[in-house]
């Protein structure tokens, strides 16, 4: 279990910090780093195991077993190295952070995003099915999408974050199909079974494709050409981020992911192919831009880009040697990329510009700044000594290899040595430009060291990369032994790790590259100036822009083209539509329209009621334009549709139907009082006519249908629930335990739709202001008596009486009809109508005014009695009764769904008074002037004419400030 | 003797109904189409207990409840509507 406890401590840690930021502004870095160090000692004594050659896999429990899935993780040499350097430089960029972010941004909200990112990002290289692995590789599209949006009121950082997530999402759903394919290929989303299969995989039909898709992924992710545009922009996340997320971790996802399917996938010359080439594109373009980057973090973005370029073309040549080459280079690029984004975050942080048009001559004001820059970029140059050198040594000697199979042997070398020429003039280029050059002036602030706690993390990479670089086969050696052993899932090959292996081909690269580098950083002006003229030329973010701008213009117009923001054309369209189809269906099938039941008799009282309800059905149409007449009408249909549901033996049905039936019409005179009494004419007779056939062929429609299917023998699913309602739900009516325990899951959903329905009403009521009108229809003014006597007083007796009802129905519900819902409305109407005929000021003065609570307890209730269960590992929400025998009551049956339905009743009364209540407050403080009929009911923003709303309102509504 | 009872009351009380519903379509003003929802409910009260009579059976007592209880409180919103236009004050 210690591998899902280390994943998802940083996910528990995330709540934390963010709680933690009451205790202090700096408690919650304090929480990230103990965070970090917990599963730091979760890792250490399993990394033992995993250094001696094991593979630790462990199953944590079934997730859908039907389906194959179960969560599980697996440690072995090749996520090992990933999770140490997640928690690593995690740890470290944690440090960092805290001394880089500024007083004004809020430390919890960024450690909060940090650490879910690091669970999420321990969850890919910990998973062991492939499934589980995705949903964390989401996450983290998402967690970056947070980053990098981190400072919310930039632009430039929405816009960012919006791109990284499209590119890195849809490279996501790619790569689910991928996985989809490559579980029904190999039998099994569990890697260990995958990782065997990989002569079946690669035999198979589909493994083209499957290849493709998850590529895609790979490729979105780890930004490779052309889809590397997202991670330049998504340097608009504060630098932490950049060096944490967009240099060593997250980026290397998809590196993870190519050597983990290493075994399975490559091998094939699509493989081969298309990550080779892919990786040599990315390579090379990405060296080439970053040179004429004049943005610090630019530069580095896209060195970062040709970096991961690099690792993937070493993938793609596929050789043994070339695995190690590039699970060396993952280690080096992670150390010497992430001290370099630090570093340009000091100097940003110092100077105030990371622009080295406007940078020069700093090593006068950070001299040790200076030095560390000039280590972690002779590192990333390639200059012997360092870690980078020796891996790019491997990378020049693979392509020197891998050259000699092709047609032309000294094409590859010679591209990569090109290539090798920039990566070493940029290095130089952010060294020299930003510490030499000149001296420093016109800076927005007087550059100074910066604290050492902003020191002290680059330190230890910047050491890393020398110790490396110096003693590779004692510091990396064993790392990357084990590392490779899981990636190749055979032994490693043999290599040596030295920094002199004689003169040979890599050696002249190397110094070619550096000499080269030089050279072009001595021509950088003539270069710039050669540049400047294609700028903007080639850019893939203006593609990606036009994409997105093309897309978003034809999706709108799909919408226009159909909905023409007619009502009436869309219903007319709907019922046309649906009539068609219906009747094409009864014209081509000929079947009977009557099944062979026979007709039940008809007696006279539901002739009866059955006419009045047609009756008042079409006058209620006939009628509309009186409003409130038509709801007087509409009134008496939802009368009669109770009373059919009571006549074929639904009386919970019927209750529902009678309960939500006053509600409604509370919550439409509500909004009657602030529309127009009468509906204008809105159609012509011609248009009236078309309409009246449309609804009368739709409505027999329907008719025709039900009397078609209620004509006919079928069996429902309501057997099962009947015979098994006591059994299994310990209670006697069906349509309650069906709601409180079959079905709870929904309920539980449903309740909390309900609840966020009404907080979102809530919300928009909050700073809504309406005229209301002064006089009725008919020019009348308003009854004086705001509340007349004997309406109080009747009403304050109903409410003990109506309150009772309430109780009774909630508490017999399981048995007989009623339940939570029917209670919960009864109460709210009981409650309402005290507010109708009392006063808002009088009942706030007797009754709790906040709701709030209300709902929130409710679906504590609710959840917890589901969350129970857990503790008897049952699943959730699953309910028990027990019988018991208490004196005067005698026996009684109690089932733990009574509290669940509890909890239904609680948020059913809370967020039905809370939206009726705050309806009715919209008007609070009316406009007074004289208001003729043109402007009756037209909402107002003119906060002049309401000076005293919010006073009146503090005075009503306690909770509102 | 109590069924030929029930089925007279049966008689009487949808004649009630028929008649109610009558003025509530007829109106004319909007206080008479109140009051006629208003023994429309009352009406259908004495019909659900009627039904339960008849069937023998207690379970739609609780339909005939609730209507008293709900049919009061729609008819004092739709009241308070016509009197203040504004009914949660």
């Amino acid at each position: 279990m210690g591998l899902a406890y280390l994943t998802f401590i940083p996910f528990i840690g995330a709540a934390f910090t963010t709680v933690s930021t009451r205790l202090g502004r700096y408690s919650s870095a304090w929480v990230a780093v103990i965070t970090a160090a917990a599963s730091l000692s979760l890792l250490l004594p399993l990394a033992h195991d995993v250094m001696a050659g094991q593979t630790i896999i462990q199953h944590a429990s079934q997730w859908v077993p039907s389906l194959g899935l179960n969560i599980a993780f697996r440690l072995d040499g090749l996520s090992l190295l990933f999770t140490l350097m997640i928690l690593l430089i995690g740890l470290v960029v944690i440090i960092y952070a805290r001394y880089y972010l500024s007083p004004r941004d809020s430390m919890g909200r960024f450690y909060a995003y940090l650490l879910l990112f690091m669970g999420s990002m321990l969850g890919i290289v910990l998973s062991e099915n492939i499934i589980q692995l995705l949903i964390f590789w989401e996450l983290t599209s998402l967690s970056s999408f947070l980053l990098i949006s981190y400072w919310q009121q930039r632009e430039e950082a929405s816009r960012g974050a919006r791109m990284a997530l499209t590119i890195t999402g849809g490279g996501g759903l790619a790569m689910l199909g991928g996985f989809l394919l490559l579980g029904k290929i190999a039998g099994s989303y569990e890697l260990s079974s995958i990782l065997e299969s990989g002569d079946m995989i690669r035999q198979h039909a589909l493994y083209p494709y499957m290849l493709i898709l998850i590529l895609l992924g790979v490729f979105t992710k780890s930004a490779q050409f052309p889809f590397h545009f997202w991670l330049p922009n998504a340097m608009a996340a504060p630098t932490p981020v950049s060096s944490y997320l967009h240099s060593a971790t997250m980026v290397k996802a998809g590196i993870f992911l190519l050597a983990r399917f290493f075994p399975a996938l490559s091998g094939t010359p699509e493989w081969t192919w298309i990550v080779t080439l892919t990786g040599l594109i990315t390579f090379l373009t990405g060296a080439y831009i970053a040179l004429f980057k004049h943005d610090m973090k630019a530069l580095l973005a896209y060195s970062t880009i040709s970096h991961l370029g690099l690792i993937v073309m070493l993938f793609g040549i596929g050789t043994p040697l070339a695995v190690v080459a590039a699970v060396f280079h993952i280690m080096n690029h992670a150390i010497f990329k992430a001290s370099l984004f630090m570093l340009a975050g000091i100097v940003d942080h110092e100077t105030g510009t990371r622009d080295m048009r406007q940078l020069r001559g700093l090593r006068k004001y950070m001299p040790y700044t200076a030095l560390l820059t000039m280590i972690a970029a002779a590192s990333m140059a390639g200059i012997p000594f360092l870690n980078g050198f020796l891996s790019k040594e491997m990378f020049f000697a693979e392509t020197v290899e891998h050259g000699n199979s092709m047609a032309l042997p000294w094409l590859l070398p010679l591209i990569v040595t090109a290539g090798g020429i920039f990566a070493a003039a940029y290095s130089i280029r952010i060294a020299h430009n930003v510490f030499f050059n000149g001296k420093a002036e016109d800076l927005p602030k007087i550059p100074h060291e910066p604290s050492r706690g902003m020191q002290i993390p680059v330190e230890i990479l910047v050491g890393l990369c020398l110790l490396t670089g110096i003693f590779p086969a004692q510091i990396a050696g064993p790392m990357l032994s084990v590392a490779v052993t899981s990636t190749l899932q055979t032994t490693a090959p043999d290599y040596q790790l030295a920094i002199w292996h004689g003169v040979n081909p890599a050696l002249i690269m190397s110094m070619v590259a550096v000499a080269g580098g030089i050279l072009v950083y001595r021509s950088r002006e003539a270069l710039f100036t050669l540049q400047s003229r294609f700028d903007g030329m080639f850019e893939a973010k203006r593609i990606y822009n036009g994409a997105i701008r093309r897309l978003f213009n034809w999706s709108s117009s799909i919408t226009m083209n159909v909905d023409n923001l007619s009502q009436k054309r869309m219903l007319w369209l709907l019922f046309v539509a649906s009539i068609v189809m219906g009747a094409s269906g009864f014209i081509v099938h000929d079947a009977p329209l009557a099944g062979a039941r026979t007709m039940l008799p008809v007696d006279p009282m539901s002739a009866m009621v059955a006419f009045i309800m047609i009756a008042a059905a079409i006058s209620t149409v006939v009628m509309h334009q009186q409003r409130f007449t038509a709801l007087v009408l509409v009134s008496a249909v939802g009368l009669g549709v109770a009373l059919t549901f009571i006549k074929f033996s639904a009386p919970d049905l019927a209750l529902t139907q009678l309960s939500v039936e006053f509600i409604t019409v509370v919550l439409l005179l509500l909004a009657l009082f602030f529309l127009p009494q009468r509906t204008p004419d809105e159609s012509d007779r011609l248009r009236q006519g078309r309409d009246i056939v449309i609804a009368l062929l739709a409505g027999s429609g329907v008719a025709a249908l039900s009397y078609a299917v209620l004509t006919r023998e079928y069996s429902t699913i309501g057997d099962y629930f009947i015979s098994n309602s006591v059994s299994g739900g310990g209670g006697a009516n069906v349509v309650n335990v069906l709601l409180v325990d079959f079905r709870g899951f929904d309920t539980m959903g449903e309740i909390t739709v309900l609840a966020l329905a009404g907080i979102g009403i809530y919300a928009m009521l909050d700073k809504l202001k309406l005229l209301s009108p002064q006089q009725d229809e008919d020019g009348r003014p308003w009854n004086p008596d705001t509340h007349p006597v004997v309406m109080a007083t009747f009403s304050r007796l109903l409410l003990p009486l109506a309150l009772m009802v309430s109780i009774f129905i909630l508490l017999r519900g399981h048995n007989l009809p009623g339940g939570g819902f029917i209670a919960g409305l009864v109460t709210s109407v009981a409650l309402i109508v005290q507010y109708l005929a009392n006063g808002v000021e009088w009942t706030r003065t007797k009754l709790p005014a906040n709701t709030h609570p209300l709902i929130g307890s409710g679906l504590l209730i609710a959840a917890s009695t589901g969350v129970a269960s857990w503790y008897f590992s049952y699943p959730f929400l699953t309910s028990t009764f027990h019988h018991f025998h208490i004196p005067l009551l005698g026996d009684l049956e109690l089932a733990s769904a009574m509290a669940f339905d509890l909890g239904v009743y609680l948020v059913v009364v809370g967020t039905s008074l809370l939206i009726l209540i705050n309806l009715g407050l919209i008007h609070q403080v009316s406009y007074q002037p004289r208001i003729t009929k043109k402007n009756l009911a037209s909402p107002t923003t003119d906060s002049d004419t309401t000076p005293s709303r919010s006073a009146a309102l503090k005075k009503v509504l306690p909770w509102k400030r | 003797m109590i069924a030929t009872a029930i089925h007279i009351a049966f008689v009487l009380v949808s004649a009630a109904l028929a008649l109610n519903f009558w003025r509530l379509l007829k109106g004319p003003s909007s206080p008479d189409r109140i009051l006629a929802l208003d023994t429309l409910y009352i009406n259908t009260i004495a019909l659900l207990v009627l039904f339960g009579i008849h069937i023998g059976s207690a379970l739609y007592f609780e339909a005939a409840l609730l209507i008293a209880l709900m049919g009061f409180v729609g008819t004092v919103a739709m009241c308070k509507y016509l009197l203040r236009g504004d009914i949660i004050e």
